[in-house]
């Protein structure tokens, strides 16, 4: 499959979780706008990694190279699962506090 | 057009009417049910990639404990469609025009390149998702990582209880 036809779907992906954060007020609803991206650049970078692994195949039928994308994307998944857990917290305090879950209780952060 | 071309399509399809779908629904818990949908497409994505330990590990940590965790959260503050507060419709446009322009810049950028032609994404071939492979490289260049993101875990819960704490 041609690396440019994952780029494009990966583009797509990451522009429409961008809409999603410039356009939903809620705050769970703009929180997974923000996965979806994540998962969006999680995907390119399995990809490019298997880019990179078939032309170092050609060469050398035992290289692992492009190994360290898949372990980048393993990280960024341990990062998100920590991200999640916090970020909720903060919004449950938050419903907590205001009994709303609109960012634009958050635009001075205080009171 | 052999499988691996179908399967791709119909898995990017899915993916993004239901990405599509997530910032459409009234509803929250809908949403949380469309981003599953599209973590499983993007898992078949990872298998076509022949990267199946990552496959796993994204239904189980992202569509498995994540998507678990918003739900629980959505249903403790029992969150209805109408409670939402709606954006101003100008509001809305400009950000649908700016993410917008933010594609077709991205976009227009990778048709220029020239050093990505001919460049092909390995299908259904090569050993370095499978986890064995994955394991020795885990264990023997990125030990200090592993290590840190474990204290990363550990701090990220004493955070989340801390944060939830009542006053």
């Amino acid at each position: 499959m041609p690396i440019q036809y994952y780029i494009y779907f990966c583009l797509t992906l990451f522009s429409i979780g961008v809409i999603g954060v410039l356009t939903r007020r809620n705050a769970i609803i703009v929180f997974m706008c923000i996965e979806l991206m994540l998962n969006a650049v999680n995907l390119l970078l399995v990809a490019f990694s298997k880019m990179h692994h078939g032309a170092a195949l050609a060469s050398n039928a035992a290289t692992t190279a492009g190994i360290d994308g898949q372990l980048f994307v393993f990280f960024i998944m341990v990062v998100a699962a920590a991200e999640v857990s916090v970020g909720l917290a903060i919004i449950v305090m938050m419903y907590r506090n205001t009994h709303s879950v609109d960012i634009n209780f958050l635009n001075r952060l205080k009171n | 057009m052999n499988v691996v071309q179908i399967l791709f399509f119909i898995l990017s399809a899915l993916a993004i009417f239901g990405s599509i779908m997530v910032l459409l629904s009234k509803n929250p818990v809908h949403s949380v049910l469309w981003l599953i949908t599209v973590f499983f497409a993007i898992s078949g994505h990872y298998i076509l990639l022949n990267a199946q330990f990552l496959a796993i590990v994204n239904l189980i940590v992202y569509a498995g404990a994540i998507m678990v965790l918003f739900l629980f959260v959505i249903m403790l503050m029992n969150l209805n469609a109408d409670a939402e507060p709606r954006k101003h419709l100008w509001m809305k446009l400009a950000g649908i025009i700016s993410g917008g322009c933010f594609l077709m810049v991205l976009v227009s950028l990778i048709r220029q390149t020239t050093e990505l032609t001919g460049k092909t994404a390995l299908m259904k071939e090569g050993n370095i998702g499978l986890i064995k492979n994955l394991g020795k490289a885990l264990f023997n260049d990125y030990v200090v990582p592993f290590e840190i993101s474990s204290v990363l875990f550990l701090s990220a819960m004493v955070g989340a209880v801390v944060i939830g704490k009542k006053d």
